[in-house]
């Protein structure tokens, strides 16, 4: 996807931004500083009342602020028109908002079309746009009654990005959907952010959904005032008050879990062998790691059983008293998943393999809370 | 023994018996003469049919321009609304027999007068439905149009218009069908229209002048009513794909 359009992400600066709504004491965003690194998803997360959605609007202008300034790279929003502004900046909004008398091609063919693109690259754009959400070429000549919510929101979403913006700002674009759908749009959000690297600002009441997406995560207290802002494993293994703690909430330990994979752990090198291997130097290695099982690994290196000490007699090892291997879990599992497979089954180890199924060691609910103590 | 006058374009006419003698349709005066009817069509019924709808053309056609106008005005600002509507709300109460009685000092026994009083009774109809229709664009819509750097003018033209299309149609078969209706009363005024040959026949007791041009006026009005339907339909392919799962 080569397209010489394409314009680097840029970072995204409040800079001690107040926004007051007329007849209200209290600023709805007060004295906001934050900095979104270039290329990075920056959720904004709160109660009701927080300024989140606010601070979100400040950004294309939908909103004017009283004080401070935003810049998106090294300019001023003020300093363009608003319109103009908007043109560069992607918008995706809960209900989604599509144009019901425009064709999803029309739809997503909107802000191209105003600034002036010609047909052909158009049509070029809508086709790549609807690829990379997922949905299939004949959805173009739809209209959007037509389609499902999570289909329109894929819509809305290759809609805000049709112009290769700057910045996305979404506003709970996954709030509507069931939990099936919503789950799925996240992980290609993700997928799809990967691949575009976009600055975004993703506004959120739902805090793992904050977790799960954010590269940085701002917690906004009632009064638009900015709590913390850092990283999720940061915000979830210090927040910085009672405010913080009681937001994300009490099992912000499991949470963190979420947020390692098995392969982040440096994993026990417990002891394996191939069947026919001598015997005597697999019993030193239980030995010194005090175990009594011994993983039997098959040609390509696939755990394919578990041996007891107690059957390790003989010169060389033999499969034939092999018990099946139990618990089996992914390097690229989280640590929440692997956890809790540990949870279910009797053993204190579990074996872990690459995605070819290979062995790569062993973990233990011990590893899983040093590496949480750790950081 | 001619006892029957009849309105022609040309002005009165005597019926042509037609040497039918005591038994013609005429004479007999049944609900429906086809032979009559069809030997006055050219020269009766067709262009009485093409004055009602060139009556109606005109006075819907300035009706929607005056309305849709004053809408998307009062659409921004909201303060035209109200006076606007009070205004063709009085005019749609007043009876069409005296707001052609307090016209024709004024602008004569012409057609200016006849069109005057039609296009007065389309006003409340289609500046409520076009209203009615801007007002039911989604706010969502509406927002998304404007983050996504429309201007308010984009907005009202490419969002909030054609998405009022449908509620502005459904006005315009509602006036269309008030006018056809109205326009027969114009006849006391200017001597056009289908409402011109019901007048004639009033005045005597020959019945299928009466009826021909009545059911006429219900034809017309039953098929323009069809035919903006049709036009509907066409130019908004949106509002009728439904999700069909």
């Amino acid at each position: 996807m080569a397209d010489e359009q394409r314009q680097p992400a840029a970072e995204v600066v409040f800079e001690r931004v107040t926004k007051r709504y007329p007849g209200r004491s209290e600023p709805a965003v007060n004295e906001l500083s934050l900095t979104v690194p270039a290329g990075e998803i920056c959720m904004l997360v709160g109660p009701s009342g927080g300024g989140k959605t606010t601070a979100l609007k400040l950004v294309n202008r939908l909103i004017d602020f009283d004080e401070g300034d935003i810049r998106i790279g090294d300019q001023s929003v003020r300093s363009l028109d608003p319109v103009e502004l908007r043109r560069r900046i992607g918008y995706v909004i809960q209900q989604v908002g599509l144009f019901p008398h425009l064709t999803i091609a029309g739809n997503i063919g909107t802000v191209p079309r105003l600034l002036g693109w010609p047909k052909e690259r158009i049509a070029e754009r809508v086709s790549e746009l609807l690829e990379l959400v997922g949905l299939e070429a004949e959805y173009s000549g739809r209209y959007p009654a037509q389609l499902s919510g999570g289909q329109r929101q894929r819509v809305g979403l290759a809609r805000a990005m049709a112009a290769d913006p700057l910045v996305m700002l979404m506003d709970e674009p996954f709030g509507a959907l069931d939990p099936i759908t919503r789950d799925r749009l996240q992980n290609e959000f993700l997928r799809l952010h990967r691949q575009v690297r976009k600055t975004v600002l993703f506004v959120t009441h739902d805090i793992d959904e904050a977790i799960k997406m954010g590269d940085r995560i701002a917690i906004l207290r009632e009064g638009g005032v900015l709590a913390q802002y850092d990283t999720p494993d940061a915000i979830l293994a210090n927040p910085v008050d009672e405010f913080v703690a009681r937001f994300v909430g009490a099992d912000r330990g499991l949470k963190r879990l979420a947020l390692r994979r098995v392969s982040d752990l440096e994993l026990i090198a417990g002891p394996a062998a191939h069947p026919g291997d001598d015997a005597a130097p697999a019993l030193a290695a239980l030995d010194s790691f005090g175990f009594d099982t011994l993983v039997l690994l098959d040609d390509a290196g696939r755990p394919c059983g578990l041996l007891s000490r107690s059957a390790l007699n003989g010169g060389r090892i033999s499969a034939a008293g092999a018990r099946p291997v139990d618990s089996v879990v992914e390097e690229s599992a989280s640590l929440r998943d692997a956890l809790s497979t540990m949870l279910s089954q009797a053993g204190s180890h579990m074996t872990v393999v690459d995605g070819d199924g290979r062995y790569r060691g062993l973990v233990s609910a011990d590893l899983i809370s040093q590496e949480l103590a750790r950081t | 023994m001619n006892t029957f006058v009849f309105a022609d374009s040309g002005g009165v006419v005597i019926p042509n018996f037609g040497g039918g003698g005591e038994n013609s349709c005429v004479r007999r005066n049944p609900a429906f003469c086809w032979d009559w009817f069809s030997s006055h069509w050219g020269t009766v019924f067709r262009p009485a049919l093409f004055q009602h709808l060139t009556l109606t053309l005109i006075a819907v056609g300035i009706g929607m321009v005056i309305s849709i106008a004053f809408a998307l005005v009062a659409h921004r600002y909201r303060w035209i609304e109200p006076p606007f509507v009070a205004f063709s709300a009085f005019l749609y109460t007043i009876p069409s027999l005296a707001l052609f009685q307090l016209l024709v000092p004024i602008t004569g026994l012409s057609r200016l007068t006849v069109e005057i009083a039609l296009v007065s009774y389309t006003l409340l109809i289609l500046f409520r439905n076009t209203m009615t229709g801007l007002g039911e664009v989604p706010e969502e819509v509406r927002e998304a149009a404007r983050g996504m750097g429309l201007t308010p003018w984009q907005v009202l033209w490419k969002v909030e218009l054609p998405l009022a299309v449908p509620a502005i149609i459904a006005g315009m078969r509602i006036a269309t069908v008030t006018v056809i209706s109205l326009a027969t009363v114009a006849a006391i005024v200017v001597n056009e229209g289908l409402g011109a040959p019901i007048f004639a026949a009033l005045q005597t007791s020959f019945n299928t002048e009466f009826i021909a041009a009545g059911v006429l006026a219900i034809a017309l009005a039953l098929i323009a009513d069809g035919l903006l339907l049709g036009v509907q339909h066409l130019v908004t392919p949106w509002a009728r794909s439904r999700r069909t799962v």
